[in-house]
């Protein structure tokens, strides 16, 4: 047992290292400004887009941009530019996305992933998935109010996207409606969709109420890579 | 195109009978729901009978156990039209409103040769198996899954 409990220790302590060497690539401040854009942004990021966002010039992004991709943050692709093709069209562009890998390190050492993982299987088990959803839309509506009660003059949509984007869902407009780019259950969302994403959806319903957001109503409409709920418009509703 | 197909079980022990209000939305959901599996990719078939929508007028196992079994490509397109598609991740997250929650496994899923539609005597006995034993190559679940069998000809084989 102890010496099971002492590997134990070990491959905890190389993951944590490997985990925060790689956290640590973004201590600087003109990097972060860069994952930050490239992360909210879904597609693929050319150096010159980058660069722009961040504020500093290209050749400064394209060696930060670099640094981001050899730790593994985000991954690289290639294109050409549009309408060009054949010999002559020049080196294809490098751009950069999100990776999709996610990283976590708790000092002292914490295992929240495992717990969630068995309250989940729990609650599938026992269907107890209405209490989950009136306690996540309760907590939702409380978070709604307090983001109000900070800014009580502040329009809708920026109270809404503020709101989001300080709980990790990136969100971006399309037309009309909210959409997220980051699903902040990711690892449980995929193992337990439709608990997880009702859960999902009813704290976003409570944020939208909470916080007296008359205008968005949310809704399930999952797309690839992407968080499963929209706030939708009610003007698009017919 | 792959020799085998997935075939995919599961049964719900409705909560009231499919002509009161608690069941009304679910009722009222089923023909468009199907109706958009029908039109998704990697869809092959689905068990219907006469008398209902869908297959809810079935009842191999009890009078208040409604079953659906359908047959899909491939498990990615029957996961993504579970999961990832809108309207019946939607039908899922209301589960527990229409119906009573299972201790023991109620979908099972399982390889079948293309063309083969399963009967619900099969289906039944996979979920069986899959009760007794847990999950295996034979009987299986989205959490757990098992890769489409190595055609008999194919196996041994060196390249």
């Amino acid at each position: 047992m102890r010496a099971a409990g002492a590997s134990g220790i070990v491959g905890f302590r190389i993951i944590l290292v490997t985990e925060i060497s790689v956290i640590a690539v973004l201590d600087d401040p003109v990097r972060r400004r860069l994952y930050d854009y490239v992360s909210a942004r879904g597609d693929g990021v050319s150096r010159s887009e980058a660069a722009q966002a961040a504020g500093v010039g290209r050749t400064l992004a394209a060696f930060h941009l670099d640094r981001l991709a050899e730790a593994g943050l985000v991954e690289v692709t290639f294109a050409r530019p549009a309408g060009r093709s054949g010999p002559g069209a020049g080196r294809p562009a490098k751009l950069y996305r999100r990776a999709a890998a996610e990283h976590h390190v708790s000092v002292p050492p914490r295992d929240y992933r495992t717990a969630a993982e068995l309250l989940a299987e729990v609650v599938d088990l026992t269907g107890a998935e209405p209490e989950l959803q009136r306690s996540a839309r309760r907590r939702g509506a409380a978070s709604g109010r307090a983001a109000r009660r900070q800014a009580p003059g502040q329009p809708d949509d920026d109270l809404v996207t503020g709101a989001l984007t300080a709980q990790g869902y990136q969100p971006y407009r399309d037309g009309d409606d909210v959409r997220l780019r980051n699903c902040p259950f990711h690892v449980l969302a995929s193992s337990h969709p439709p608990l997880i994403c009702g859960m999902n959806l009813a704290l976003l319903e409570g944020l939208l109420e909470g916080a007296a957001v008359p205008g968005l109503s949310a809704r399930l409409d999952p797309r690839p890579g992407e968080c499963c709920v929209v706030l939708a418009s009610k003007n698009n509703e017919h | 195109m792959s020799r085998y197909h997935l075939a995919e079980l599961n049964i719900g022990t409705a909560r009231a009978a499919t002509d009161s209000p608690e069941m009304a939305d679910f009722m009222a959901g089923i023909v468009p729901v199907n109706a958009l599996a029908d039109a998704a990719p990697g869809f092959v078939w689905r068990l219907q009978d006469g008398d209902g929508p869908g297959a809810t007028a079935l009842r191999p196992c009890g009078p208040d156990i409604m079953v659906n079994m359908s047959v899909w490509e491939n498990l990615e397109s029957l996961r993504d039209f579970v999961y990832r598609t809108g309207p019946h991740l939607d039908f899922m997250r209301r589960r527990r409103a229409w119906f009573h929650s299972m201790a023991v496994p109620y979908l099972v899923l399982w390889w079948v040769r293309a063309g083969h539609l399963p009967g619900l005597d099969e289906a039944l006995s996979r979920l069986d198996l899959l009760r007794r034993d847990g999950p295996g190559p034979q009987a299986f679940t989205f959490r757990d899954p098992y890769p489409p069998p190595v055609p008999a000809e194919a196996a041994g084989v060196h390249l």
